[in-house]
């Protein structure tokens, strides 16, 4: 363990990034967001302030899995899209690749229409994208990529700075 | 599944508080929660019902400090720990990297921890991995109360392998702190040495 890993380069981060801008700008959304299915968000786009990423890229990581065993406990493989309808706000929730969830946020400005088209056509772009990704991390052991972290390192984290986080109330 | 971003320079890591319904996994992580400093710690979630049992999980994210310029970011999950919901339980399992074991120290509740910590060891094992495999620490909850079992007996049932392993009141605090550096500095060193 860990048995499998995901390791983001610099060169695959912009790429990424910049097909999320496009995908919000084409989608007329008001954000969007790519996260892992276990819940740790990899990028983001759009007017995200305000929105408290960490705790949206778990909920929806929640979401996705619980709907995907809601999907095997019927014979079905899977239930590709998740739309959660609001007042003002909806969210369109795909899974890419079966490993990346792809989030976009959008009000009136849009329709549930446009943003399935544009999810469907920049889905297929990061596809491609983390296919690249995988194909380099298989390359390369996870202890070559920590290859600069030394176990020193890890004991002094544990010895001096942790403690000062922790403080008593 | 750890996810090393170089791009922003943070090594993020899951770690599970499993164990029986009642143990105190969300005590846990409510008393980690209350005494973090706010700058190394986001918004606890609980999807719990109305009688704040844990209907899914509940969700911590910590930053722990940099390694060498690489921020450590520890995502804490708990499971509900009732039987019925293991369906849930094996959702939140996926992509694990290190895991506490809870354990209930009340003598009534010896049997609840076996069946939980068998219930993990099945769960790994239909995610292709084991227990073995896993970096985890094993945390002897509710030492105050009365008619509780000796550590050596818990010890003897729940840790035949002798992993790390702790006493606590996490009501009070006891030992919560030492579990959760613990787990997640095995879960960093088995990060750097795996191959």
């Amino acid at each position: 363990m860990p048995s499998t890993q995901m390791i983001m380069y610099e060169e695959e981060y912009q790429k990424i990034s910049s097909i999320l801008d496009q995908l919000c700008q084409d989608a007329k959304s008001k954000a969007c967001y790519l996260v892992d299915q276990n819940g740790q968000l990899i990028a983001q786009a759009g007017q995200t302030q305000g929105i408290d990423a960490t705790s949206l890229a778990s909920l929806t990581a929640g979401s996705i899995a619980a709907t995907s065993g809601l999907a095997k406990l019927l014979g079905e493989q899977h239930f590709s899209v998740l739309f959660h309808e609001g007042k003002d706000q909806h969210i369109h929730l795909t899974s890419v690749g079966g490993q990346i969830i792809l989030v976009v946020l959008f009000d009136q400005r849009s329709t549930i229409g446009l943003v399935r088209l544009r999810v469907k056509k920049y889905s297929q772009q990061l596809s491609q994208v983390f296919t690249l990704l995988e194909e380099k991390a298989s390359n390369t052991s996870p202890s070559a990529q920590m290859g600069e972290i030394t176990d020193d390192d890890i004991d002094s984290l544990f010895r001096e700075d942790l403690d000062q986080l922790f403080r008593e109330s | 599944m750890s996810f090393i971003n170089y791009s922003s320079r943070e090594i993020n890591c899951k770690i599970v508080y499993y164990g029986p319904g009642l143990c105190g996994k969300t005590t846990n992580l409510q008393f980690i929660y209350n005494r973090t400093k706010p700058e190394a710690k986001g918004k606890m979630i609980s999807l719990a019902t109305e009688t704040e049992r844990t209907l899914f999980f509940d969700f911590l994210p910590l930053s722990l400090g940099d390694i060498r310029g690489f921020k450590t970011r520890f995502h804490l999950y708990t499971v509900p720990g009732q039987v019925f919901y293991d369906a849930s339980r094996k959702l939140i399992l996926k992509g694990v990297d290190g895991v506490v074991f809870v354990a209930d120290s009340q003598r009534d509740r010896e049997e609840a921890n076996l069946e939980s910590l068998d219930n993990l060891k099945q769960n790994l094992k239909e995610q292709g991995t084991s227990l073995d495999q896993v970096p985890h620490v094993i945390q002897y909850n509710k030492r105050d109360l009365p008619n509780v079992c000796s550590v050596l007996e818990l010890r003897k049932s729940l840790n035949p392998t002798g992993v790390p392993d702790f006493e606590a009141v996490a009501s009070q605090g006891d030992g919560v702190f030492e579990t959760l550096k613990t787990i997640a500095k095995l879960v960093l060193v088995e990060l750097r040495s795996s191959k």
